[in-house]
């Protein structure tokens, strides 16, 4: 039995991180104008001078990196939404993270808040704050009558966060100009153009303290999904695994938002695709989800920035467009 | 004999359309417009304009009814205007308005060439016909001026910026080749890198400003940027250091409204452009 799970684990995880790598190694040498890579890492030419590398190193390089972070980011914490809720349509945004974190950002692009902290730009640190205080509400909400964490209270609390939130946006928004509110528009389409290492520095350490947590959740999501009551017989720590399940993935969600914007159907797409392939158990869902999520993101920023080049779409739209009709097909395909 | 006849008829004739169709009570829900009304002499009849209007400063005073998006249908009917321009796009308000029979005069954004046609059109239907070809040659003569001065000198290629992150180079919108702000850029002597995109804006990538290459970099903004987010802001281009306009430091921030408003300080704009781009020729 577990000969066969290490073997299929070890299947999985290299099958789904060729493609991933490949995606990532790819990705830098397409974009809207041709670059010579032999020039990009010619040393003997000053980097000041070198548009071939400034374009391969400052253009492309982070926002694939940035691609490939927030793809694994919310690929993997759908699987863990989905699984904590026992519901197949939640995504990283259902409880109200996505919301939460675009008040934020709009409020730092409406009133030009124009602090930097190490690095991060204004809208991006507020719209990991936002994503903070979102969480928190539901969290707290969910805990209030309970003593441990009703699955049912937080679904509900996170989707009433969502309106609320949304609300509020549209009130802050009377206070926007027009070129203001365009931007909030385009930075709820999800844009990946970090233009510097240093947004994706920053959320790295908090997504992969969450990725730690992820892989010690994969055990207790399998007991979760056949009920709670049936799962604390199996001696797994029910409130305790839905804690951090929540938490962790609240807070990865919030820090890929605050890189790439609250980038749509990633975080359902990718995780159904991976349990079509390889099953519904989370000990290959999880890393299958993580790795195939970084390629798939990785390639629609890839057709967002050629498709229409030099005119340069949502990242977003492309997920929405392709990932949507590919998800109808196998669906259908299947039964 | 016939001559006094003719004075008469048509003068007074003239008077007399004039006080059947000259509006008294105007309402403006586009800035640009209000400043046109104001600029023609046509300001003692607005009696109300949109939330966005801050130009010039006698509109302070003034009622405030919504603006694009969000008009106030039932304030712009109870002030009972005689004329009401609105946007071309506006066609929920068009049809109300329609309905209670109150004239309209529709407006579109467009180049720098139309800025002035519709200051005509619009100082003619108002009842300042004269005032507004006045104003017009003088707005007119002004960009003249500086294509004159800035001719035969070398053409910067001119990236214009409207809007971006503040201390990020990122969600960076760009002026493409087409709208009036692209006009004032090629009567200020500029050539703009966006030229061949037909957008009034475009979302431009890092990538795209590095192959674009442009010599000059303008921020222009509606409201004041103080000196020292400026500095920092300029700064931030330094991510860029392979862009020339870079290496040469002439990133520069234009605040001042008369930029970006396709109004009566068109000129004024023009000539606030030119001479970022071309210091030498107005010495």
């Amino acid at each position: 039995m577990t000969v066969t799970l290490g073997r299929r684990f070890a299947g999985t995880v290299i099958g789904f991180g060729l493609l991933a790598a490949g995606a990532i190694v790819l990705a830098p040498l397409i974009g809207s104008t041709h670059i010579s890579l032999r020039r990009a890492f010619d040393r003997s030419v000053p980097f000041a001078q070198n548009v071939d590398a400034q374009i391969f190193f400052i253009a492309r390089l982070p926002r694939t990196l940035a691609g490939a972070l927030v793809g694994s980011t919310l690929a993997s914490a759908g699987v863990v939404f989905q699984g904590l809720l026992r519901n197949p349509l939640a995504t990283p945004f259902t409880l109200g993270v996505s919301a939460g974190a675009a008040l934020g950002a709009m409020l730092a692009i409406t009133f030009s808040w124009s602090f930097a902290w190490a690095g991060v730009s204004a809208a991006a640190a507020a719209s990991f704050i936002g994503s903070l205080a979102a969480v928190g509400i539901v969290y707290a909400l969910a805990r209030a009558r309970h003593r441990g964490l009703s699955t049912n209270v937080l679904l509900l609390a996170g989707v009433t966060m969502n309106a609320f939130f949304s609300a509020l946006i549209l009130f802050v928004q009377y206070f926007a100009d027009f070129s203001q509110t365009y931007r909030i528009l385009r930075w709820l389409m999800g844009d990946l153009d970090v233009s510097s290492y240093q947004p994706i520095v920053t959320a790295l350490p908090l997504v992969v303290i969450a990725f730690a947590v992820f892989a010690w959740l994969a055990r207790p999501l399998n007991l979760l999904s056949m009920g709670s009551e049936s799962a604390s017989t199996r001696g797994l720590n029910v409130v305790g695994a839905q804690r951090a399940a929540f938490l962790s993935a609240s807070l990865a969600t919030g820090a890929a938002v605050s890189v790439g914007g609250p980038v749509g159907f990633v975080g359902i797409v990718v995780p159904h695709l991976v349990r079509l392939m390889v099953g519904p158990d989370h000990r290959l869902v999880l890393p299958a989800s993580a790795l195939f999520g970084a390629a798939f993101l990785v390639a629609c920023d890839v057709l967002a920035r050629t498709v229409m080049a030099p005119i340069e779409l949502p990242v977003g739209v492309i997920t929405a467009l392709i990932g949507g009709p590919f998800f109808l097909w196998l669906l259908v395909r299947k039964r | 004999m016939n001559f006094v006849l003719f004075i008469l008829f048509v003068i007074g004739g003239n008077a007399h359309t004039q006080i059947q169709t000259r509006p008294t009570r105007i309402i403006s829900l586009i800035p640009a417009v209000t400043e046109m009304l104001f600029a023609v002499g046509a300001g003692p009849q607005v009696v109300a304009v949109s939330s966005f209007d801050r130009y010039p400063p006698d509109v302070a005073k003034l009622q405030r009814v919504g603006a694009l998006l969000d008009p106030d249908v039932e304030r712009i009917l109870a002030l009972r205007p005689d004329l009401v321009v609105v946007y071309a796009s506006q066609s929920d308000l068009r049809t109300q308005l329609d309905r209670a029979k109150i004239p309209i005069y529709v407006y579109r954004h467009a180049g720098l060439a139309d800025v002035t046609t519709t200051l005509q059109e619009l100082g003619e239907r108002v009842g300042h016909g004269q005032e507004a070809g006045e104003v017009r040659r003088q707005i007119e003569s002004r960009i003249d001026a500086v294509r004159k001065r800035v001719a035969g000198r070398g053409r910067p290629r001119t990236l214009i910026v409207f809007d971006r992150e503040a201390q990020a180079l990122r969600g960076i919108y760009a002026s493409g080749g087409y709208g009036f702000i692209h006009d004032m850029i090629d009567a200020a002597g500029g050539e703009d890198v966006f030229a061949d995109v037909k957008q009034e804006a475009i979302q431009a990538t890092t990538e795209l400003i590095l192959v674009r290459r442009p010599d000059v970099i303008l921020e222009l903004r509606g409201d004041p940027v103080p000196a020292d987010v400026r500095t920092r802001e300029i700064a931030v281009w330094q991510a860029l250091p392979a862009v020339p306009a870079v290496q040469n430091h002439r990133v520069y921030f234009i605040d001042q409204q008369a930029t970006v408003v396709p109004g009566p300080r068109v000129g004024e704009g023009v000539e606030l452009i030119a001479r970022t781009l071309h210091p030498e020729a107005f010495k």
